[in-house]
């Protein structure tokens, strides 16, 4: 006698959503991105939130119009993809985590912990700090920057690139060291037959015509941190005295972006309470100054502080991102590129199908260097003895590394397991989550809502350009510096 | 795929590897259509089946069936998974099995 096992249907996990006329799924154990058609789209529609019976399935799929061959068909292929399950599917396991000897990518070196301004929600010196530099050294030597690039190429496998992110402090305080140790890199990356690419953030203050040639000549990108025009800007990027920032950058930043020819320059700006006017701050940046991209974050903060925002001041920031986004899409439906960087990151990572084990690549492909030489996940971890995860001269710390691996992953973090948005978010940033919690390996829950709808945002715009410009997302396809 | 498109490249992989399954199985199932002995197996009930031709081809029910059959329904000891006590979930990424067979993996006790 045969018994057939009855199976009955389910929705996987997935986030549906429409976009120029389409409908498409967002499968969350993979990150993988469908176009449905009416026929998928009838079965997701007959499954909503309950289980069906396969005949029944199969039955109420012929009512609505399908041929009988067509409908098994249908179910088959939403199965085969885990857009639908039937009983007893053992979920699809959290993304691995990567191998204990994965390669580095990048390195931030942190060529100085000082700073000629004092913006007052900074993180490295703002109350919330968690840095302890106290008796170590201000400056980095040009043997410990030497240091540093010797082990980014013993460490990063067969890479054939790797990168560093020149960063402080104010990087152009130690502008001395940075010319210095591009060169060192250079010939000892070409010696073993590799490729190393520089990048560096900085405030502009200290910006020369000199320093601009040297940044173009050497191909290095430039990211400027401001926030907006004059009375924003100068409203928390101020000097010591108070004074504000905006009058001095200016010239120099139109100097920066005329002259520097080889990468692309942006700008990141920092949200806080009272300077969440996206809209202006971006037009400012991108039509006034001339910035290629512009990209914004909000400020980290424990929620105490005169500076954060409050969830007012989030749905607003997210208002205007609603904005710039349809703003972008349009640009893209034209083949134009839009110098939004939230929006363009985002596609970067939807086009890959990224699915995070790791909300970034800290203490994973990138560590942070300390001018002590103290190695941190990250530059937002630098000179914090509690976080550090070993010494240049000691090499990587394989254990605490590990544990804060292990910590961070998104299949440690409890609230992510039934978030849609977990393969792009993983938790988000390690550095928020201790800040606000206490505890690297924290998910964000405070943006929780936030990621979740700006992740929908995104998508509809991917989904839009797929349907009606494909071949425009080709230019996104390597923007995630995948060397 | 027929009717899912992939439209970003971690799609693209799993649509790929969806299609590679559905290519695998075309052995004898493609047209012209190999010859098909009439008739059931001859005697090997239950265990594992021959047709009248002494092929597999002619089974009342595929081979693969059989297989599975053995799993669930069938009280003959054979060597497979024992779905009562230690392998309740084998059979559970295998639907159909004329067409999911390869789901169905081995059991390391």
């Amino acid at each position: 006698m045969t018994t057939m096992l009855a199976h009955r249907y389910r929705r996987g996990e997935l986030h549906q959503f429409r976009a120029a006329d389409n409908e498409f799924i967002y499968l969350v154990s993979a990150g993988a991105i469908f176009a449905l058609d009416e026929g998928t789209r009838s079965v997701l529609d007959l499954l909503g939130e309950d289980e069906m019976d396969h005949d029944d399935l199969i039955a109420a799929l012929i009512v609505v119009g399908n041929d009988p061959a067509d409908a098994d068909s249908l179910v088959r292929e939403l199965r085969m993809v885990r857009a639908i399950h039937f009983d007893q599917v053992v979920p699809a396991p959290a993304p691995a985590a990567p191998p204990a000897d994965y390669p580095l990518q990048a390195l931030v070196l942190n060529v100085t912990n000082q700073c000629n301004l004092a913006c007052t929600y900074c993180y490295e010196f703002g109350a919330d700090k968690i840095a302890t530099p106290q008796g170590k050294p201000k400056y980095m030597t040009l043997e410990t920057a030497r240091a540093s690039v010797d082990f980014l190429l013993e460490s990063s496998g067969n890479r054939e690139a790797v990168h560093i992110t020149f960063f402080g402090g104010e990087t152009l305080m130690n502008f001395k060291l940075l010319r210095e140790v591009v060169g060192y890199a250079n010939n000892q990356a070409a010696a073993v037959g590799r490729r190393i690419t520089f990048s560096l953030t900085t405030n502009a203050t200290l910006l020369t015509d000199e320093i601009i040639d040297f940044l173009s000549d050497n191909a290095i990108g430039v990211t400027v941190s401001m926030d907006g025009p004059p009375e924003l800007q100068d409203k928390r990027r101020v000097y010591k005295n108070g004074k504000g920032s905006y009058a001095v950058i200016e010239p120099r930043l139109r100097a920066l972006i005329a002259r520097h020819r080889t990468r692309a320059i942006t700008a990141r700006v920092t949200l806080t309470d009272g300077v969440t006017d996206v809209i202006r701050i971006y037009r400012h940046l991108k039509d006034d100054l001339g910035f290629h991209e512009v990209g914004f974050a909000p400020v980290t903060a424990s929620d105490t502080q005169d500076y954060s925002l409050d969830d007012d001041a989030m749905a607003g920031v997210l208002g205007d991102f609603h904005a710039l986004a349809e703003e972008w899409l349009d640009y893209a439906l034209r083949g134009e590129m839009h110098g939004f960087t939230n929006v363009s990151e985002t596609i970067g990572e939807l086009i890959q199908g990224t699915n995070k084990s790791h909300p970034c690549g800290a203490g994973l492909g990138l560590l942070g260097v300390s001018p002590s030489g103290d190695l941190s996940p990250c530059h937002r971890f630098t000179d914090a003895d509690t976080h550090t995860l070993g010494n240049l001269a000691t090499g990587l710390d394989s254990a605490k590394r590990e544990d804060f691996l292990t910590r961070g992953h998104v299949g440690a973090k409890y609230e992510c397991q039934s978030c849609w948005a977990r393969p792009l978010c993983a938790g988000g940033c390690h550095h928020e989550a201790f800040v606000r919690y206490g505890e690297t390996g924290h998910a964000n829950l405070h943006y929780c809502d936030w990621i979740r709808d700006w992740t929908d945002t995104c998508l509809k715009i991917y989904g839009a350009v797929a349907a009606r410009n494909p071949g425009f997302l080709e230019h996104f396809a390597q923007r995630k510096g995948l060397s | 795929m027929k009717h899912l498109k992939p439209i970003n490249i971690k799609a693209q992989k799993i649509g790929q590897s969806v299609d590679s399954l559905e290519e695998d199985v075309v052995a004898l199932q493609q047209q012209p259509r190999p010859h098909v002995p009439m008739g059931c197996t001859l005697s090997f009930s239950p265990g594992w089946e021959v047709d009248a031709g002494g092929g597999t081809a002619g089974l009342c029910q595929p081979v693969e069936r059989d297989i599975y059959d053995c799993y669930v329904t069938c009280f003959w000891p054979v060597q497979v998974p024992d779905h009562v006590n230690y392998s309740p979930d084998w059979a559970s990424n295998c639907a159909a099995a004329t067409k999911d067979w390869r789901n169905l993996d081995l059991v390391f006790p």
